[in-house]
């Protein structure tokens, strides 16, 4: 089973490496494929678009806001569960490229634990034991899998409607639809903070595809090591004499 | 003469603040009297519904009894349900319930709309469809204890019974209540209807040995513009499927018209948020940064 998915994730990479390019310069570490950014993408396109159909639909106070920007209540209706297909369907991709670098592991449990000091600013490098992925953006990424199982399995009663499952289970789907959506709104804010302005250097990973090594070591220590062989902190030290040197 | 009151608005569904010119009209509400009792399910109502509404004709669906078809549809508002109950005795009770739009006070189907102007409510109780602001997301469906809302999934809108809103707002009753041959059906204020149903069971209860012969104006929607007289009124899901306390789901309620505006605003408060972090605690940036020169705090 898990070979197939490697299998799969393997072929597709290879074929989004043909179609598109990753250019890394002196100084930078690849971080994120072709695939993985296109990916990243599409997810957010549909994210983006099922989130401003769906708000028309939330609250009545949102409705003549938000249902003219896609021709109206009727259309946004429509469209708003194809969105949502299309967003569960390219995250669904996504989740299997990223399985195995988001699996849980006891240096995020650790890094969890640090978070206050993490979001006060006291810690400038990240713990070295801080990989691919820190302990935060597993977090959400496990956080958007069980969403958009949620929005899958309530979107389809809410799709078809009282008619085809029934007055109760839509009722019930109604508020956990709601719910997931909630989550994933506060989590949108987060993500796009701190992978723009939040966290300097962050964006391009998921343009370009390529960060600065300082980044890597600052941000991700274990994979700065895991690639390039040398301490992160050491490197870092390096860089600091050099700089001072100057 | 007109009715002003089926032109005026009480309630319309996803609109914020209150009708214009509510609360401008002395009050009183059309009700619809079924009497159950008197009921000999000649189905002159369905005629009249179809004929007045010009609704397609519909095939008819044989269930081994002599009901039109299972239920309602979107091009079938007003249906007899027929039901035999056996008594204890083993006797037979032949129970016939014309079943239509019931007309809440509290409609379940408004509440859960979220198309601005879909769903109106005029101050003499009448709960009107609007297709042309429907969105056919089928939420009323859902909030509607009776199953009346039905969708059209060829105009992928909802219709149902809308208490001939077009007769009433020129002084006419229902085309059902014209129709009806025997009695069963009367119209007229919800006081008045109520007073005529009451004095109905107390005469069955008293006279006729229905000793649990009631009214049927449910009150946990705030009862309803159509009222039955029951044979036995402790019993309404005999009838059909007609429910003992039809209740809107919570989701409704309590989730649509509070939690969620409340946790939209808390959601908004997590841009707030991280704006805040900003500039108070600052980004991360890579190291080693340029060494410090001054700090505050």
């Amino acid at each position: 089973m898990s070979t197939a998915i490697e299998r799969f994730d393997d072929k597709a990479r290879g074929t989004f490496g043909q179609i598109g390019q990753t250019e890394v310069y002196e100084g930078e570490l690849l971080r994120h494929r072709v695939y993985t950014r296109f990916l990243h993408w599409m997810v957010a396109l549909f994210f983006f678009l099922a989130l401003f159909t769906g708000f028309g639909i939330y609250m009545p106070w949102l409705f003549r806001w938000f249902t003219p920007i896609f021709g109206g209540g009727p259309l946004s209706r429509e469209m708003h569960p194809w969105f949502g297909l299309g967003f569960v369907i390219f995250f669904g991709l996504q989740a299997l490229n990223w399985i195995k670098p988001m699996m849980w592991t006891a240096a995020d449990t650790k890094w969890m634990r640090n978070l206050t000091k993490i979001v006060g600013g006291q810690e400038k490098m990240e713990p070295t034991d801080t990989g691919f992925f820190n302990g935060g953006q597993k977090m959400q990424f496990w956080e958007i899998v069980s969403g958009c199982v949620v929005y899958l399995i309530t979107g389809m009663i809410l799709w078809f409607g009282a008619s085809v499952f029934g007055r109760w289970a839509v009722a019930v789907s109604y508020v956990l639809h709601d719910v997931s959506a909630l989550i994933m709104l506060g989590g949108i804010f987060i993500h796009i903070y701190l992978s723009t302005i939040g966290q300097s250097g962050t964006f391009q990973a998921m343009i370009r595809g390529a960060v600065g090594e300082a980044w890597a070591w600052t941000f991700h220590p274990a994979w700065y090591k895991q690639v390039t062989g040398r301490d992160p902190v050491q490197a870092c030290e390096e860089a600091r004499r050099k700089a001072s040197a100057r | 003469m007109s009715d002003r009151k089926t032109l005026q608005i009480k309630q319309i569904s996803g609109h914020s603040g209150p009708a214009a010119g509510f609360d401008m009209q002395r009050d009183y509400d059309v009700c619809k009297l079924v009497d159950t009792t008197i009921c000999i399910g000649c189905k002159a109502c369905e005629v009249a519904c179809v004929e007045w509404n010009d609704m397609p004709f519909t095939p008819t669906t044989f269930d081994n009894t002599y009901q039109t078809m299972p239920s309602t549809s979107h091009s079938f508002w007003n249906l007899i349900k027929f039901n035999e109950f056996q008594r204890e005795d083993g006797t037979v009770q032949w129970l016939m319930r014309k079943d239509q739009c019931m007309h809440c006070a509290d409609p379940g189907c408004l509440r859960a709309c979220p198309a601005d102007g879909a769903i109106v409510q005029y101050t003499n109780g009448i709960v009107d469809f609007q297709q042309e602001n429907c969105i056919g997301c089928e939420f009323c469906v859902s909030g509607c204890p009776f199953d009346i809302p039905k969708f059209n999934p060829a105009t992928k809108k909802v219709y149902k019974c809308t208490l001939c809103s077009d007769r009433v707002g020129q002084g006419l009753e229902p085309a059902c209540i014209k129709a009806c041959p025997t009695g069963c059906l009367k119209f007229g204020s919800k006081d008045d209807m109520k007073f005529i149903a009451e004095e109905r069971a107390k005469q069955l209860r008293e006279n006729f040995g229905f000793e649990k012969a009631g009214v049927y104006d449910p009150q946990s929607i705030g009862g309803t513009h159509v009222v039955y007289v029951l044979h036995d009124a402790e019993n309404p899901e005999r009838y059909g499927g007609l429910p003992r306390n039809p209740v809107i789901p919570w989701s409704y309620t309590v989730w649509k018209w509070l939690f969620k505006p409340v946790l939209g605003t808390f959601a908004l408060f997590g841009l707030l948020g991280v704006l805040m972090h900003y500039v108070t605690v600052g980004p991360r940036r890579p190291q080693p940064e340029p060494p410090i020169k001054e700090r505050e705090g």
